[in-house]
Parts: C-alpha cells; sequence; structure tokens
C-alpha cells in the first residue's frame, strides 16, 4: 500500500471543505498512513461473495402519512443563524462578483 | 437516609414515601456538583433554575395526589449531544457554542414526561469522537477514581457524574463503546440497547448507522428503569423498532441465570488484556457459574477484523453527516467580512470549530468514499460488517449471552496516547463488534484490578430487541459479587476533598 502524500491530503481537505496549514496538513499525512495501514485488513476477509451490510436493521422506504404538522416557527427556525435578513438566513456570496 | 449515595430506585421509593421531596434531591446533587465538578469537570453546562423548576413541578403534582412515573423527581445528567430546547447543547465543540436547540430530543421529550429532573449537559469528545474526553474543545474530564486518569469516552462526563454522586442517573450514547468504555473505567453501569430502541430524533448524528443513546447508572436496576423511560418506537426516527420494549426492569430482578448458557467470546479475552482484567473477568464468570448458569467458549473469527471496519465506516458515516455544519444556518461563521464567498467562509469555519480528531475522521472518511479507493475501503468494511453479524448469529445459536471485558485495560493516564490515534483506538476492540451488529450491551463493574485498584468492566451482549437477557444476567451477577463483597465497588472510591 502506497502511503499517502501532503498532496493528496490537501486535496481531500479541499473537498471536506476545510482550510489546513501546512503544519496541519503534514501531521495528518503522516498520521492518516499509519491508520490506513491499521484498517487495510478489512480487504483480506472481504470476498467477492460476501455481500455488503450497510445498516443493521432490514429496513427498506419507510414513510409516513403526508399531514400537516405542527412546526417550528419561522423565529424559532432562525434562532441559531449566525446572520439573518427579513425572516432568512443570510449568507456570504455564492457567486462571484464579475 | 435518603442521599446522594443512594440508588435511584431508593430515591424514588423515598420520594413516594414523602420523606424527601424532589426540591431537597436536587439541591443535594446540585451541591455536590458545586463542591466536586471543578476537579472532575463531568459538566459543561448546569441547569440549576430548570432543573429545580421541575423539581418543584413535580413534587406538586405528587402532593395534588397525581399519578407519577417511577422515576419522576429523580435528577439525571444528559450528555451534551441530545438537544433539549433552550439549553446550550455543544457536543464539545467549539462549531456549536452558544447554540440553543429550538426543539426536544425524543430522549429529552420522554425524560421531561415522565418528571426526571434534567441537571445539566455532560461533557464528551467532540462530537462523540473519542475514548476519553480529551477530544473535547472545553478540557477533559478526570477519573473520580483517580483524577490524573481518563473517565473513558466519548460520554466520560455522563460516567464521572455517576461515580462523583453528582447524579444517579445519566444518558449517554454509544457509536463504539461510548456508553460502556466510560462505565468500565468509572465502575458504573453503562447499557447500549439494541440499535432502533431509543429514538435517534434529536441526537446529533456522528455515525448513523452506529449510533444508539441509553441509560447509565450506578446499579443495573437504576439503568433498567431508566431503559423504560428513553425506549419505544417513534415516528420521528426511521430506523426506530416498531416494536414492543423488552420487559427489563423484571428481567432486572430476577436475580436467577439457572439454565442459562453464557458464552465467552474466545477472540475477546486473552492476548493484550491485562493480567487483572483477565482476572476480574473470569472471577465473575465463577459467579454466574455457582448462580446456575452454562459456560461456553465461541469462536467469533473475524472480530479480529471488526476494528478495522469501523474506522472506516464510522469516519465515513462522520464526513457525510459533519457536512451540515457549513455555518449557515446555525453554530459558528467564521470569516464573513463581507467580501469572502460562502465556500471561504465555510473552509475558515470549519478549520477553526473542528478539533484535531474531528478533522482527523472527516479527512479518513472522505478518503474512504472517493472514487478509486471506496471499494477497497468502505465497499470492504461493509463487507467484514456482514462477516460480523454471521459470527454473532452462529455464536448466539450456542449460547443466550456473550461476555467478554469491557476493554482490554483499566483507565490509562490523562495525556497518554492524546497524539497516537491507532493506540487510542485499541480501547474499543471488545465494545466494536456489538454496534456493527446492531444489537445490545452492557458493562457492569466486576472488581478493581489488583495491579492498580481501578475498576474493570464485565460486558454482556444479547442478541437484537433480546436486551431484558443481557439485564438479567446483569442483575444477578451484580447481586452476586455485592454479596460476596460486602459491598458495592462505589463504596471504595476515594471521597473528593473538593475545593
Amino acid at each position: 500500500m502506497a502511503g499517502i502524500s501532503r498532496d493528496e491530503v490537501a486535496h481531500l481537505a479541499r473537498l471536506a471543505r476545510i482550510e489546513m496549514s501546512d503544519s496541519e496538513l503534514d501531521h495528518l499525512a503522516t498520521q492518516l498512513d499509519s491508520i490506513l495501514v491499521a484498517v487495510a485488513s478489512v480487504q483480506e476477509v472481504a470476498q467477492a461473495d460476501v455481500s455488503p451490510t450497510s445498516h443493521p436493521l432490514p429496513l427498506t422506504n419507510v414513510t409516513r402519512e403526508d399531514v400537516v404538522r405542527p412546526s417550528l416557527s419561522s423565529e424559532e427556525a432562525l434562532s441559531g443563524a449566525p446572520a439573518q435578513v427579513e425572516d432568512r438566513f443570510k449568507v456570504p456570496q455564492i457567486l462571484g462578483e464579475e | 437516609m435518603t442521599n446522594i449515595h443512594s440508588t435511584a430506585a431508593q430515591m424514588s421509593d423515598a420520594l413516594s414515601a414523602g420523606t424527601i421531596t424532589s426540591v431537597e434531591l436536587t439541591e443535594q446533587h446540585l451541591d455536590q456538583i458545586t463542591k466536586v465538578d471543578k476537579q472532575v469537570h463531568a459538566f459543561l453546562h448546569v441547569d440549576r433554575e430548570n432543573a429545580l423548576a421541575q423539581a418543584r413541578d413535580v413534587d406538586a403534582k405528587r402532593k395534588s395526589g397525581q399519578k407519577l412515573s417511577a422515576l419522576a423527581g429523580v435528577p439525571l445528567a444528559l450528555k451534551d449531544v441530545l438537544a433539549q430546547k433552550g439549553v446550550p447543547t455543544t457536543c464539545g465543540s467549539k462549531m456549536l457554542e452558544g447554540w440553543r436547540p429550538p426543539y426536544d430530543s425524543t430522549v429529552v421529550a420522554k425524560l421531561k414526561q415522565a418528571g426526571v429532573v434534567i441537571l445539566g449537559k455532560t461533557n464528551m469528545d467532540e462530537f462523540a469522537m473519542g475514548s476519553s474526553t480529551e477530544n473535547s474543545a472545553y478540557g477533559p474530564t478526570h477519573n473520580p477514581w483517580d483524577l490524573t486518569r481518563i473517565p473513558g469516552g466519548s460520554g466520560g462526563g455522563s460516567a464521572a457524574a455517576l461515580a462523583s454522586f453528582e447524579a444517579p442517573l445519566a444518558i449517554g450514547t454509544d457509536t463504539g463503546g461510548s456508553i460502556r468504555q466510560p462505565a468500565a473505567v468509572t465502575g458504573t453501569v453503562g447499557v447500549k440497547p439494541t440499535y432502533g430502541a431509543v429514538s435517534r430524533y434529536g441526537l446529533v448524528a456522528f455515525s448513523s448507522s452506529l449510533d444508539q443513546a441509553g441509560p447509565c447508572a450506578r446499579t443495573v436496576l437504576d439503568t433498567a428503569l431508566l431503559h423504560e423511560v428513553i425506549a419505544g418506537y417513534d415516528q420521528m426516527d426511521s430506523t426506530s423498532i416498531n416494536a414492543p420494549v423488552p420487559q427489563v426492569v423484571a428481567a432486572a430482578k430476577k436475580l436467577d441465570v439457572k439454565g442459562l448458557k453464557i458464552g465467552v467470546v474466545k477472540e475477546l479475552s486473552g492476548q493484550g488484556y491485562q493480567s487483572g482484567v483477565l482476572q476480574r473477568f473470569n472471577e465473575a464468570l465463577d459467579e454466574l457459574v455457582k448462580a446456575g448458569a452454562e459456560i461456553v467458549e465461541v469462536s467469533c473469527p473475524n472480530f479480529e477484523y471488526a476494528l478495522a471496519a469501523y474506522y472506516l465506516i464510522a469516519p465515513s458515516e462522520a464526513s457525510s453527516n459533519l457536512a451540515r455544519f457549513d455555518s449557515m444556518r446555525y453554530g459558528l461563521r467564521v470569516g464573513d467580512d463581507g467580501k469572502a464567498s460562502a465556500e471561504e467562509v465555510m473552509n475558515l469555519t470549519r478549520h477553526e470549530g473542528f478539533g484535531a480528531e474531528v478533522k482527523r475522521r472527516i479527512i479518513l472518511g472522505t478518503y474512504a468514499l472517493s472514487s478509486g479507493y471506496y471499494d477497497a475501503y468502505y465497499g470492504s468494511a461493509q463487507k467484514v460488517r456482514t462477516l460480523l453479524i454471521r459470527d454473532y448469529q452462529a455464536a448466539f445459536a450456542k449460547a443466550d449471552v456473550l461476555v467478554s471485558p469491557t476493554c482490554p485495560t483499566t483507565a490509562f493516564k490523562l495525556g497518554e496516547n492524546v497524539d497516537n490515534p491507532v493506540a487510542m483506538y485499541l480501547n474499543d476492540i471488545a465494545t466494536i463488534p456489538v454496534n456493527m451488529a446492531g444489537i445490545g450491551a452492557m458493562s457492569l463493574p466486576c472488581g478493581l484490578a489488583p495491579e492498580d485498584g481501578l475498576p474493570v468492566g464485565f460486558q454482556i451482549m444479547s442478541p437484537a430487541m433480546k436486551d431484558d437477557l443481557m439485564y438479567q444476567v446483569g442483575g444477578t451477577l451484580e447481586a452476586a459479587l455485592v454479596n460476596k463483597w460486602g459491598k458495592t465497588l462505589l463504596s471504595d472510591i476515594p471521597v473528593l476533598a473538593g475545593k
């Protein structure tokens, strides 16, 4: 198993939307290496004829009747918002200025 | 005389008999928190006013002759991963500092309905990721047996609150052992019910296919009483089991294991386990034999891959679940200067809001799920999960319950494994298979290890939706051990001086 490079960790951090300093990336690359060595053993027993399990309960498509029920007021829903304007969540700009 | 050292069942009796009021009982516990929590740091938030208001309400109802549930008026400590309306809920993270949920989790709603008095929120590893509470953004909790040692994790705050008599009852959550390992290292009792037995609505998600809330206390009967309060079908959780709750209180009171087959899992004892842990575990087995149980050895050959599979599945699910902390709707927002884009603000917020272990797991999960690695890592781990379930099926065909030590060692020193994630993860080797299969398990104390005088946990695993079996065996073992010792384990805990 090839080790994980600092560039790869930087790519993963971008995918995960986490800013990371150079020293954080270096430290994490070393640690991920040792973790990946420790977890690679799953490949030894994962034979093609074994079906995967994603969940302990054999449930599919649990639904309920579509009825109107009491819910949070907009004031309650916005109570934890970092910023709000006119009963809405206010977010930083999503599109570029140009 | 009812006091903070009484069991929840005794407190319940005294409240019913009118020899103490809930306000008096709640004040006793708040006083103990004031006295010792500077040393223990079990609580992130003490909710004095609300607790006393709840207690007054229960006392008034009792006075007016209303019929109350068994635990009405008894105080409880709540792990800070469960939403409680209007009360700070941080998950041990800077990301949620100051957040007050606008709704109650189902567990909290059921506690309030039953009149249980919620004293406050307990410390935990950030987003329940850890085995020592050292990953809390608000500083670690200390083990009341030895303040230089870890109280376990992630629910170290709940377990330490019980062991330091700050609360007789607590709620924990268990994704890979976060109820049972803290119970083991603090000499208390912790139960992870069958997956789906207790609603996850309002439980901040770490790994959705593994997370399960459960009861913690100082006796098996007290955990059973709390289990019956919080368990049951909930339409708000699509993975909630729509079936009657097993009769766990009756099972805890049975005190009889004649004819039961108890399977010792070969792979979960022996090499890598501290000698005093194995000694106390084997002595507990002797007590079960004396009580009429039959001991059989069972083998679960795939358990050696459980830890590896867990550390792929849990981070994978976490990397997805924690994407919700995007600084848009609640929680921390960093770098919003009017010029930065939403994505830049998100990156900066998650950089500052998450601690090292959470970042490590998100990155690991992102890797395991990324194209090119998915089959080798996440896909293989899911196959191991199937093999673990098969191992349990074969084992439960030979035994009614399975047993093992809860943890390979007693409590280690704070700081010992902080920067060695692989060593830290090994703590969960005996608890993780349970979550992977979705079955129920309990840890109860079985003595102090001779070499260090620290508590040892005994784990009992029962098949899915047969949680009553672990309570039956746990209740019987506890009674036999207390009878043998002539006292409870916690009667030997050092008295905290308070400061």
